[in-house]
């Protein structure tokens, strides 16, 4: 089970509010690219950011550039999941490919700082442990699930050095 | 009973070997796959950690350095030794620094075809849809595992689609549809959707318009935007393939029908592609740069547009910066043999070298503080050029060399 502190954003956010692509350029350590983590949005966050805070949003997150260090970036922050109402499908496939869970449910009830379980039933369910709401974010297609739960395509890959025929 | 399917449904199926339909996951083979200076870096690091040894299908590949022309720093000229050495060890074709950008050079070269698979570690891969392809965008872990397995996992998307009726008027162009679509859908009406454009109109749309309605389809998070494959997609490609069409029963998620008749000049305002007004609700606003260029509006029609809109407006209005960078080494050398680029040359413009340039910030021009630019790309985020105090205004060539004249946000029409 996943537990953490939810950390919200808005709407719409871009891959480039992620992490702009002016800092890939410069290194893409994900150890690096941690500390300018959200810098458009929120300049404070690098450096509150903790291990085990989950990202919360609204609809369309991690839209515009498919660039894979807005997972990585977010990843070697220690966070360790994605919630929101709907995702761009780039990073949606970036995070199950670096074992980032994208969780996909209504956010609206969710406010920053609230604690945040997630909970494995028949499908994912998004527990607030401070209002004791419940949210429901369905259950994802074979091959996704065996990608995150391998930890993401680097270790699958590594396990089956190909993709297990559907 | 199943029901028939859509192109993508078609494509899809054929590269998974099941009769799929939309939701499925499946895993697909790929036809081709590009790389590029910005995403392979990373997808090294990912086939070394996946314990890949050996390219399965190096000629299946290709890499353009096009994020970094030319390369601004040590660090990136660090990223296309990496790139290129890389490329060497595994016999994979690199577009080096200055033969453009990597969509329009998957298109320029016949990578992508009719009924192909084509896929890009960059979003605008999407681009190659025009040609009746699947076209998506990736990432560096998906193209280091089709480097080992030479294939991919993909969810069939539902299909939303777009009937085009009617002609465009004088002073409208494809860039116009592209942003009156995207004001219709939102930046995320298509989310993990394909848009299959059809209708009569499609025939007066020639391969090059249908480019950028492809190229934009992704602004509305569409996985791809695809169009059926005529007389104009062989003309271009210079020779003939097998068709794939959708079947007359096929199932859409949604029916979309632009007129182009009534397409008018539209503005995308910042910050959001979708934001998006008839340029005259815009008119008036100051521009201090104007940037012509990109895989969205950086083909030789596009400049020859504009140059003539400048032209017939003697040259751009004090102040106000243009920007040239054209999409490919053979965009800028039809620019040099008709004439086109000393046109720009003498009017003032800037000439930068064929590559994705100022659009997302890595290299070329950086608009300055609270600037307001005015652009023939694809996307306006805060801090897209690379300064997030300054303003990006998406419009047609046209559009934007009209700013120049006035030094101000304008209608074309009214030039």
């Amino acid at each position: 089970m996943i537990e953490g502190r939810a950390r919200v954003f808005g709407d719409d956010v871009n891959t480039d509010y992620i992490i702009t692509s002016r800092r890939k350029r410069e290194n893409i350590d994900p150890q690096y690219l941690r500390k300018f983590l959200f810098e458009e949005l929120d300049p404070n966050f690098a450096a509150t950011v903790q291990a085990s805070d989950l990202i919360v949003a609204g609809k369309n997150f991690g839209c515009g550039s498919a660039m894979e260090v807005a997972v990585t970036a977010v990843v070697g922050a220690g966070i360790r999941a994605v919630i929101a109402r709907s995702f761009s499908r780039t990073y949606y496939r970036n995070a199950v490919n670096n074992g980032l869970p994208p969780l996909m449910c209504d956010t609206s009830g969710i406010r920053e700082g609230d604690r945040l379980a997630i909970e494995q039933a028949s499908g994912m369910v998004v527990h607030n442990l401070t209002t004791g709401e419940r949210v429901s974010a369905g259950p994802l297609p074979g091959i996704m699930l065996e990608i995150l739960e391998a930890g993401g395509l680097v270790p699958y890959f590594r396990r089956y050095h190909d993709f297990r025929t559907l | 009973m199943k029901t028939g399917q859509t192109i993508s449904e078609k494509i899809l199926s054929a590269k998974s070997g099941r009769d799929a339909r939309a939701g499925d996951v499946v895993v697909c083979e790929v036809d081709c796959a590009l790389g590029t200076d910005a995403s392979v870096p990373m997808t090294i690091g990912y086939f070394e950690a996946m314990g890949g040894e050996h390219v399965v299908h190096p000629e299946r590949l290709v890499f353009a350095l096009d994020h970094y022309v030319p390369a601004p720093s040590r660090e990136t000229t660090e990223l296309h030794r990496r790139t290129r050495e890389f490329a060497k060890r595994h016999g994979i074709h690199v577009w080096e620094v200055g033969d453009g950008i990597g969509h329009q050079l998957v298109v320029e070269s016949g990578r992508a075809t009719p009924g192909s698979l084509a896929v890009g570690a960059d979003s605008h891969a999407v681009t190659y849809g025009a040609l009746n392809a699947f076209a998506t965008g990736i990432g560096s872990s998906d193209l280091a595992a089709i480097m080992i397995s030479g294939r991919i996992w993909l969810r069939i998307p539902e299909s939303i689609r777009i009937t085009l009726s009617g002609a465009l008027s004088d002073d409208v162009y494809p860039k116009d549809i592209a942003l009156t679509i995207a004001k219709e859908l939102g930046a995320d009406g298509a989310t993990y959707q394909a848009l299959e454009f059809t209708g009569a109109a499609v025939a007066s749309l020639d391969l090059e318009d249908r480019l950028v309605l492809s190229n934009l389809s992704v602004e509305m998070g569409a996985k791809n935007g695809i169009f059926p494959a005529d007389i104009s997609t062989f003309a271009y490609l210079g020779r003939e393939y097998e068709p794939v069409a959708a079947d007359s029963d096929a199932q859409y998620a949604r029916e979309i029908a632009i007129d182009l008749d009534r397409i008018t000049p539209q503005v995308a305002l910042p910050h959001n592609v979708d934001r998006v007004v008839p340029i005259g609700e815009a008119a008036g606003t100051p521009v201090h740069m104007v940037y012509l260029g990109t895989c969205t509006g950086g083909r030789t029609r596009d400049f020859h547009q504009a140059r003539d809109v400048l032209k017939a407006g003697g040259g751009p209005a004090p102040g106000v910066q243009v920007v040239v960078t054209p999409a490919s080494r053979t965009v800028l050398e039809a620019l040099t043999r008709d004439g086109t680029l000393a046109d720009f040359i003498s009017m003032g413009a800037v000439i930068v070298a064929p590559g994705c340039g100022s659009c997302c910030g890595t290299c070329g021009a950086i608009p300055g503080d609270g600037v307001n630019v005015i652009s023939t790309a694809n996307r306006n985020f805060k801090g897209r050029m690379g300064n997030s105090s300054a303003m990006i205004y998406l419009a047609s060539p046209a559009s934007c060399a009209a700013a120049a004249v006035r030094g101000s946000i304008a209608d074309p029409r009214e030039l």
